[in-house]
This record gives structure tokens, sequence and C-alpha cells, in this order.
């Protein structure tokens, strides 16, 4: 299980978020709201492990990211602001590539249900170029099903999204909580989400 | 290992569809090559003792030209973040990226360079070496270029910094690349420039990796 504890983040001399505290363990989500600029950005990219935490800790099953980064990265799953699509490549050679940078096996046949799933059937091996924003990101999101990482942390998976999409999204987290994994995302909206899960919200 | 190979498939097959880069750097070091002949004039003596320093810059340059994208892209767009959470470790994952650059920047250049040395008039045997100097010559390019690529990595104005950094640091290669070149149309053994090429480029393939990883960290912060 993820834990938080008694975070900092100093940006200048500013400080972002002083004293953040929190537990995830199988079977949660925990859905970070705060308002532009309260460091919800920051505090993923503390618990990812890419920021050093200017005061505190964040453990995973037991052990700081420092001690054991290989341990943390096999069981994590992350989608940031930047979605890690080529346009030059097909939405097929994105998941694969992907999978291969990320040291997973890849099943074509998973990455075609996926993205059908995602409405992109017939677009599979258009160039994303060529697609819309919104179908860009559905090409990032399809990786959540692809992944069997126990712990998601999405920045902000629901943003550029239509309805339909944000359904998709929804019910692949509430799906991934059901079956023992956990979720840390960041979102603007209010969400209707299966299963057990909190909200925290960071003050600015 | 897999996902060294893979990462390695997966840049040449994003350069062969964006073919404008990989070709812009091959035409720059054709255009310069051929520049100097014309201004300098058809005298073949000085052609021939001209020849090997000027095709070593014009290689140098135009290997230089490709390396500001080394990194900038996957950093942009995310790449770098996802390389960086992966299992395989960072430095295996900066190696496959470098031999990727080298592929298409370095050995392309290495097997042009002899077309363009005929402009220069020089002998057969002088050519091989040439192009066995930068064989092993623009790998080692490749591996200091990207350290300097991954420590301007974010930073404004990043590419001239970029030259800036590393062009000092292509010295020893530029001296021994061409030295190897000179010694063999004097008449000189030339192995031991391409043997101290080897030994660099064998340093480097070891501690680039390593030193460009750590670089990359900091800029991901």
């Amino acid at each position: 299980m993820l834990s938080v504890s008694d975070l900092t983040c100093v940006r200048g001399d500013h400080t972002l978020f002083s004293g953040v505290s929190f537990d995830l363990s199988p079977g949660q989500w925990l859905h970070l709201e705060g308002s532009n600029g309260s460091g919800k950005t920051s505090l993923l990219r503390i618990v990812t492990g890419f920021t050093p935490p200017d005061h505190g800790h964040v453990r995973w099953k037991g052990r700081t990211l420092a001690d054991a980064p290989e341990a943390f990265h096999t069981d994590l799953l992350y989608l940031g602001h930047a979605l890690a699509v080529k346009d030059e490549l097909s939405a097929l050679e994105n998941l694969q590539a992907d999978a291969a940078i990320a040291g997973r096996t890849f099943h074509e046949a998973h990455a075609r249900t996926a993205l059908q799933s995602l409405g992109l059937r017939g677009r599979t091996r258009l160039p994303v170029r060529v697609l819309s924003q919104g179908q860009k990101r559905r090409v990032a999101l399809a990786r959540l099903t692809l992944h069997s990482a126990p712990l998601w942390v999405l920045d902000e998976p629901f943003v550029a999204l239509d309805a339909q999409a944000q359904d998709w999204v929804a019910d692949a987290i509430s799906a991934h909580v059901d079956r023992g994994g956990m979720a840390l995302f960041t979102s603007h909206q209010a969400l209707a989400l299966q299963g057990r899960g909190a909200s925290y919200r960071l003050n600015a | 290992m897999n996902a060294f190979v893979a990462l390695v498939q997966r840049d040449v097959r994003l350069a062969l569809r964006r073919k404008s880069e990989v070709l812009t750097a091959l035409f720059f070091f054709v255009v310069v090559a051929t520049l100097f002949p014309l201004g300098i004039g058809p005298e073949p003596a000085v052609l021939r003792k001209i020849a090997p320093g000027i095709l070593w810059v014009g290689a140098l340059l135009a290997s230089l030209l490709s390396l500001g994208r080394l990194f900038s892209a996957d950093f942009q767009d995310g790449s770098l973040e996802q390389m960086a959470l992966s299992t395989t470790p960072l430095p295996v994952l900066v190696a496959a990226k470098v031999l990727a650059h080298w592929l298409l920047s370095g050995l392309p250049l290495a097997l042009l360079a002899p077309v363009l040395a005929l402009q220069f008039g020089l002998e057969p045997g002088a050519m091989a070496v040439l192009v066995l100097s930068l064989l092993v010559g623009t790998p080692l390019l490749s591996l200091i270029g990207a350290v300097g690529a991954a420590l301007t990595l974010g930073v404004r104005g990043g590419e001239v910094l970029l030259s800036l950094l590393v062009l000092p640091l292509y010295i020893p290669t530029l001296i021994f690349g061409s030295g190897a070149v000179e010694a063999q149309m004097s008449g000189v053994a030339y192995a031991a420039h391409v043997s101290l090429l080897g030994a660099m480029l064998v340093l480097a393939a070891f501690f680039g990796p390593w030193m460009c990883s750590a670089a990359l960290r900091v800029a991901l912060e």
C-alpha cells in the first residue's frame, strides 16, 4: 500500500503545501482536489518519485521510494499531463512502444480490444497525428487496460474527454479498484465512482 | 534487453517517418565538404592536405545538428517520464537512444565520406582509413553529445548552449580521427590513432549513459 506522510513542497520561497498525509490501501481510490496552482501535479510528481520531497516521506509497501525504486516502478502506472504518445506512430505502434519501454509484454489482440472499447475502431493503424486531441488522449488511456500494475497515478485523466470517454475512465478506475488495485488521481470534476474511496483537498 | 531493441526500433521508425531531420544533417555534410574545394581552388596538393580535417569537422558539425532533438522530443511529449519509470534501468534506455542516434547520423556520414573524399583527391587507402576512423569516432561523438543534450534539456536557448558545451569536448576525437587519415597519407601507421579513438569509445560507452541518466533525472524534477 501507498503511504504518504507529512509531505511538504516548496517552490522558490513559496510553500505550495505542507503536512500532506494520506494512506491508500488495496481496493481504494483517492481523488485529489484543489484549485489551480494548489500543487496537485507537484504532489503526484513527488509520489511517483520524480521530485524528491522537501520534507516527509512516500512509502510503497513500507519502503521509501529511494530505497526500492525498481519494486515501485514495477507496480506503478503513471499517466501524466504529457501523454507520451508519438504523433508519427499509429495507436497500436504507440501502445507497443509504450509496453516495450515499460518492460511489459505486448499482446496486439488486447491492445485492439482496448482501442475498440475506447471508440477507436478503424483508427488503430492511422498515425496519431491525424486524430483529434480527445482521440489522442483515448490512445494514452488504453494503457489503463493493458497494464496489470496495482497502483495507478493519473494526472487529470478526465480532461478533454467527452461524456462517453469520461464514463469509460470512471468505469476503468472502479473496475481496477474492485480487483484490489489502487488509484490516485486529480480532477476538477465531481465524479460518481463506484467502490471505496475518498477525496483529499489541497488548500492553496 | 527487449526494451533496448524496441527503443532502437522505435527511434529509427520515428526518424524514417520524419525523414527531413536525417536528410538535413547529411545534406549539410555534403554542402560543407563541397564548399571548401570551391573556395580554396583546384590545387590537388593543398586539397589533399586539408581533406582529413575538413571532412572530420564537417561530420562533427553534422552530427551536432541532430543532437538537440535527441531527448527534447521525448521530454516534451512525456515519453521520457515513462522511461524514467520503466523497470529497465534508465542508462540502458539512454544507450538505446544514443545507438539510434548514431545509426541515423554517424553511420550514414561515415558511409558517405568516401564519395566526398573524391573531391579532395584522396587515395583509396586514405579513404578506407577515413571511413574506419569515422566508424569508430562518430559513436563517440554521439555519446559525448548525448551527455551535453541531457545537461541542456529544458534549458532556454539550450541548442546554442549545447554546441558551446559539446564542441570543446569533441576536440580529442577530431585530433585522433583526422590524425589517423593524415598518418596513412604520410605513410605512418594509423593504428595508434584508431586504437586511441577505440579506447575513448569504450570509456564513453561505459560512463556516458550513466551521466546522461543522472542529468535526465535532474531535468525531470
